[in-house]
């Protein structure tokens, strides 16, 4: 048992990762985690919906019904949440932001599932955070000029006077450890208070604790979900000026 | 100086309460934005979609730095850094 809670006397409280078997690589001990099972199993649940949805539409209606009502109202509302931000060029990033979204949405509520929440390991929201990095400075660099680049590097002083560069360029590096750290956070926050409830209560916690799963996995998860698409679709947007 | 192990888990514990005081800077921002939220619903009830998202936006960025203190205080109790 951790010491942090080790004086309620409570035994069965378990929210961290555990590792399922290990396997030597290079000399190196790689342990596959919970958490590559959970992922996997989300993949499964999405790539799941996605033939169900590519089945479904093969044989499409003028007059959508059924499942095909779902898949066209998902597809519609992801593209309308990317429209706003980023403007003339949301076709291009239709599928990403909707791909991220997707899987982000359905980690983040997997604990309704039993699983331990893959995005309650920062080994799978720093990969996030750095795409969303990625993204932004490959945008920065095809659609401004170097020049305007190292203006907005420097950007309260003038550009032959770079003092400001570093702090701006911390500012920099700080995007997307923030973005990850946000998602991280939460998502743990809520495991770690669901797994003390249920632990600690023990037969006190029956049926009620379904309503902080409400505030804790959908609510919670699916707003954090929206931030980072957001904030995502922000930066994109400021990298590629007018363009 | 030596300390044993369990002046170094309590002095953690102490510093893991610390720590989540931080919560209360998130608290006075999210209330300030459901507030304002709130008057400007009031002067333009026709945009109450709109404003509500932004509000919700805004807020859970004004949440970070409260998580931020929470995650000290999960490293200090759970992957006890201090411990030799």
């Amino acid at each position: 048992m951790e010491h942090g809670i080790l004086l309620s006397g409570a035994d069965n409280i378990d929210f961290m990762i555990h590792g399922v078997f290990k396997y030597s690589f290079f000399g190196h001990e790689v342990w596959i985690t919970t958490t590559h099972v959970c992922v996997l199993i989300v993949m499964l649940i999405i790539i799941g919906f996605a033939i169900a949805a590519n089945r479904c539409m093969a044989k499409a209606r003028e007059v959508p019904e059924g499942f095909q009502n779902v898949v066209e109202l998902i597809v519609e509302k992801l593209d309308a949440m990317v429209d706003t931000p980023m403007g003339k060029a949301a076709p291009k990033f239709y599928n990403y932001i909707g791909t991220i979204f997707i899987f982000i949405l359905v980690s983040n509520i997997s604990g309704l599932l039993g699983l331990r929440p893959p995005t309650a390991d920062y080994g799978v929201t720093l990969p996030l955070g750095v795409l969303t990095f990625i993204l932004i400075h490959y945008n920065q660099f095809k659609y401004q000029k170097p020049k305007e680049i190292w203006e907005g590097m420097c950007s309260p002083l003038p550009p032959w006077l770079p003092i400001w560069l570093p702090i701006n360029l911390i500012s920099e590096i700080a995007v997307p450890i923030s973005l990850s750290l946000r998602l991280f956070a939460n998502v743990l926050s809520g495991t770690v208070m669901m797994a003390l409830i249920y632990g600690l209560l023990g037969v006190i916690a029956t049926a009620w604790p379904a309503a902080l799963h409400v505030y804790f996995d959908l609510f919670s998860g699916a707003i954090q979900t929206y931030v980072f698409c957001m904030l995502t679709m922000t930066y994109i947007a400021n990298a590629r000026g007018d363009a | 100086m030596d300390f044993n192990e369990n002046f170094i888990l309590g002095c953690s514990a102490i510093g893991a309460g610390l720590a989540v005081i931080a919560g209360i800077g998130p608290g006075v921002g999210q209330g300030i934005a459901a507030g304002h939220a709130a008057a400007a619903v009031g002067r333009n009830p026709g945009a109450k979609s709109e404003i509500t998202s932004t509000m919700l936006l805004g807020q859970a960025v004004a949440e970070t730095t409260g998580l931020y203190g929470l995650l000290i205080a999960m490293l200090l109790l759970f992957v006890k850094p201090l411990l030799p």
